[in-house]
């Protein structure tokens, strides 16, 4: 990617806003997913390739039983999100040739309508209901999906330490139901105007 | 509709409704709420259970998505717009028809083949109701339906949407309530009544709005509501919902020492509502964009109203923002550079909704222009001056004495005199000279109210008006969920005709009256003087009829015979069989002509039939008004009886 480094700061900013799109819809179709794979408890990403189940195993190691996601309910939220923020024309355009305020104002476009499909087809709420960097504590047992340690990761539960993310946790997801034979993969539909 | 009468099985119904369910039949959104009667009936005391149900429907073609609101818009697919499956809804593979978020969604683009706001055709007596002309004004070959049928498959699809979900208990067998609003005349009544009798309900009621909003405040009061209103406490129904505004007056009496509550008078048919105001936004917007020298075409104009719509609920909470960002991207899938911003801000909306639309008038202040003659209009008759403050004043000042027969104390001065309607009287007489009637509690309804800002410039209106009068301030009486709120007081209400809770007495809000030619010598360049016969009175209740009237009338036979049909919604005292010689200009209004056909049969074509007019207010809530021949029975011995069309068709 081509950055003028004059306008570093600002550019930076538009780009953290896109970031964040992606990190919140990556992070849905993470937690999502999450419920069916929690007798697993491998990594949550969904791991396509046969080979790179458990490594270095020093005991015989148990294959994993990986579930294939289905791509319907992907190739949905990307359907609504186009219909509702214009997510994939957004995301395909090359920002470099545009000003700032271009991309500010195509920006609101994609925020406003991303926040209102996250709002319509999923409860969100905070995993910790903490403020962020207070100091909390973990008691034996907790989940370790849902609290994620980090740093100096030694000793025995309970855990004190600084809250740094809160965690979001879909509560309730609500997506359309797709009518059988429906192709999923045109997620936006040509259009011409007669 | 005579289909609903021709279903005598009382018992059995009652045996198997098991829920009573209210629709609310709105002009662009239907909403169904329900209540379980046994259970309800179980624990007797505590609160009453209402729940909205979630409507399947499709939002795009293939998906199919449950919301609480069915958006009340018919799409006419052309052949090669959409694939087979594309408009499977979970009760039928193959729908022939489009409704819903999906025919709105399509017909944003494509609005040639939209149907919408068919409620506010069904009142429009300038059209014939039951010929297919919606989409209106679209090419010949988009195929078109009548309001009639638009109305029939909106309650069709709710009903397939319920009977989906309680496969036990069909709805047509259930406790159906369905709204209209109250300013309806009895064509628009009975065509709300045909479109369900299409569909099959076998317990229909319907019920005036403004009506329902109070039955949903009464529900979410429970008995906490005799301590918020007195006797002799009058209150204002205003419900500004997308499309109209409909208003009503309730009156709080006593009854051997209970409280009851009367619905004493209501408003004309104001087309003016909640889609006015964002179109006015989306103008005004439309506007400083062309001084900024940039035009805009038609999608980006409907683009914006949508914008307009989100940016105005923003703006007129009670926050801080003082701008929100207007953004229409472009249509193709390059999305910068070709974006058109502008903002809105909080002033502008400030000026355009709350000064526009409730601007501060004075209570002798009346809608600038009269009502156009319906006979003559293409379109739909939209109310000529936005202002609902306007509106409102004409109405109360109107009104002055609906409540003189209920409250002891008698109205302070002479009555029938009120403020003279003056067109734009800036200079107007002073409010201490204008009689209207003064309401002590005020009770808002429908979505657009829901903006804090609005509700209270409406209630500070009516408070300068009182204020001024030396009258006391009248209160709010809180609702909540504005949008659901008349669903909800109609399933509330079919429990309440079960004999538990406060019932509205209402009774027909208008009297009505046949014209009668007095016989006079011709005088050329001059009509014939009109007299009016009151063939049913104000305040007439439900399941009653009235005597045939004395005055005679010559029906022949095989040849459609008319009849000028008048209403009056103030004229509270003429009984049945008078005759007016004379009125005041705006005491009564004018509704579509009557029609009665008699058979030909065992009859001589051309034969005259002297008959008498009756009327009756059937259980549904509609008028029906019969021709009974005076001196011929049929094999029954009973005097002949004939239908007369309050809907003619043309």
């Amino acid at each position: 990617m081509n950055i003028d480094l004059a306008s570093l700061p600002t550019t930076i900013d538009m780009l953290h806003l896109i970031l964040a799109v992606l990190v919140i819809i990556f992070l849905v179709l993470v937690i999502k997913r999450k419920p069916t794979e929690q007798a697993t408890s491998v990594e949550p990403i969904a791991e396509q390739k046969p080979e790179p189940a458990p490594t270095t195993a020093k005991e015989t190691p148990k294959p994993a039983q990986l579930k294939e996601a289905t791509p319907d309910a992907a190739l949905q939220l990307l359907t609504l999100l186009q219909q509702d923020a214009r997510f994939i024309d957004f995301i395909q355009e090359d920002v470099a040739n545009y000003s700032d305020a271009d991309i500010g104002a195509a920006a609101r476009v994609v925020h406003e309508g991303s926040k209102k499909t996250l709002s319509t087809y999923f409860e969100l709420t905070p995993v910790r209901n903490e403020d962020e960097e207070s100091r909390i504590t973990l008691n034996e047992g907790f989940d370790a999906t849902e609290v994620r340690l980090t740093g100096n990761v030694v000793g025995e539960a309970p855990f004190t330490g600084t809250l740094v993310h809160k965690g979001w946790k879909v509560t309730n997801t609500k997506l359309p139901k797709i009518a059988e034979g429906h192709n999923t993969s045109i997620v936006a539909s040509a259009e011409v105007e007669l | 509709m005579s289909d609903t009468e021709t279903n005598p099985v009382e018992d059995t119904n009652e045996m198997t409704a098991r829920y009573s369910v209210g629709i609310d039949l709105g002009t662009t959104h239907c909403v169904l709420s329900y209540l379980d009667l046994e259970a309800a009936s179980d624990e007797t005391a505590d609160a009453v259970e209402l729940a909205v149900l979630p409507i399947p429907q499709l939002t795009q073609p293939g998906v199919i998505e449950e919301k609480d609101q069915l958006p009340s818009f018919m799409y006419m697919a052309h052949d090669s717009e959409l694939n087979e499956g594309d408009v499977t809804l979970p009760w039928n593979e193959k729908p022939e028809d489009i409704v819903g978020s999906m025919a709105r969604n399509l017909g944003s683009k494509t609005p040639i083949r939209l149907v919408s706001s068919a409620k506010s055709w069904l009142c429009h007596s300038g059209v014939d109701r039951h010929s297919d002309f919606l989409p209106a004004g679209s090419p010949e070959e988009v195929s078109k339906v009548s309001p009639l049928d638009a109305t029939f498959e909106y309650l069709d699809h709710l009903t397939c949407a319920w009977d989906n979900k309680f496969p036990d208990h069909p709805l047509v067998d259930q406790e159906v309530t369905i709204t209209i609003p109250a300013s309806f005349d009895p064509a628009a009544r009975e065509l709300t009544a045909e479109a369900a009798s299409f569909v099959g309900y076998e317990n229909l009621t319907l019920l005036e709005e403004p009506q329902a909003a109070v039955y949903n405040w009464l529900h979410a009061c429970g008995d906490e509501w005799r301590n918020q209103v007195n006797v002799g406490d009058i209150i204002l129904v205003v419900d500004v919902g997308g499309g109209t505004t409909d208003l009503s007056l309730v009156a709080v009496t006593e009854d051997e020492g209970n409280l009851t509550l009367n619905r004493v008078a209501v408003g004309d048919h104001i087309l003016l509502g909640g889609d006015n105001m964002d179109l006015a936004l989306a103008y005004r917007v439309k506007a400083k964009l062309a001084q900024e020298g940039k035009e805009l075409q038609t999608w980006q104009i409907q683009a914006i109203t949508h914008a307009c719509r989100d940016a105005k609920e923003q703006l007129l909470l009670d926050n801080d923002v003082t701008e929100v960002p207007i953004v229409v991207p472009s249509r193709g899938s390059k999305l910068f550079g070709n974006t058109l911003r502008t903002e809105l801000t909080r002033e502008e909306v400030r000026e355009t909704l709350v000064e526009g639309f409730f601007p501060n008038v004075s209570i002798s202040d009346h809608p600038r222009a009269a009502r156009r003659g319906a006979l003559t209009q293409k379109g739909l008759p939209y109310a000529q001056d936005p202002a609902v403050s306007r509106h409102l004043a004409a109405f109360l000042s109107k009104q002055a004495d609906a409540a003189e027969d209920l409250n002891e104390s008698p109205a302070e001065e002479d009555n029938s005199m009120f403020a003279d309607p003056l067109s734009g009287g800036f200079g107007a007489p002073e409010a201490d000279s204008a009689q209207f009637i003064k309401p002590t509690a005020v009770l808002l309804n429908g979505g657009v109210l829901k903006a804090p800002v609005l509700a209270d410039r409406i209630l500070s209106i009516i408070n300068q008006w009182l204020t001024d009068a030396n009258a006391e301030e009248a209160r709010l009486l809180t609702e909540s969920n504005l949008d659901l709120a008349v669903a909800n007081g109609a399933s509330y209400y079919g429990y309440v005709k079960q004999g538990q809770g406060v019932r509205i007495r209402g009774g027909l809000a208008n009297a009505y009256y046949v014209g009668i030619e007095s016989a006079m010598p011709a005088i050329p360049g001059m009509e014939p003087p009109l007299e009016a016969l009151c063939i049913a009175p104000f305040g007439m209740e439900e399941g009653t009829e009235t005597e045939a009237s004395s005055a005679e009338f010559g029906l022949v036979v095989g040849e459609p015979v008319h009849f000028r049909f008048f209403g009056s919604n103030t004229r509270r005292h003429d009984e049945t069989g008078l005759q007016l010689e004379q009125w005041q200009d705006d005491e009564l209004e004018e509704l579509p002509e009557l029609q009665a056909t008699l058979s030909t049969e065992g009859r001589r074509a051309g034969e005259v039939v002297p008959v008498n007019l009756s009327a009756k207010v059937t259980e549904v809530g509609t008028l029906k008004l019969e021709a009974i021949a005076v001196d011929s029975n049929d094999e029954n011995g009973e005097p002949e009886r004939w239908q007369i069309e309050l809907d003619v068709r043309d």
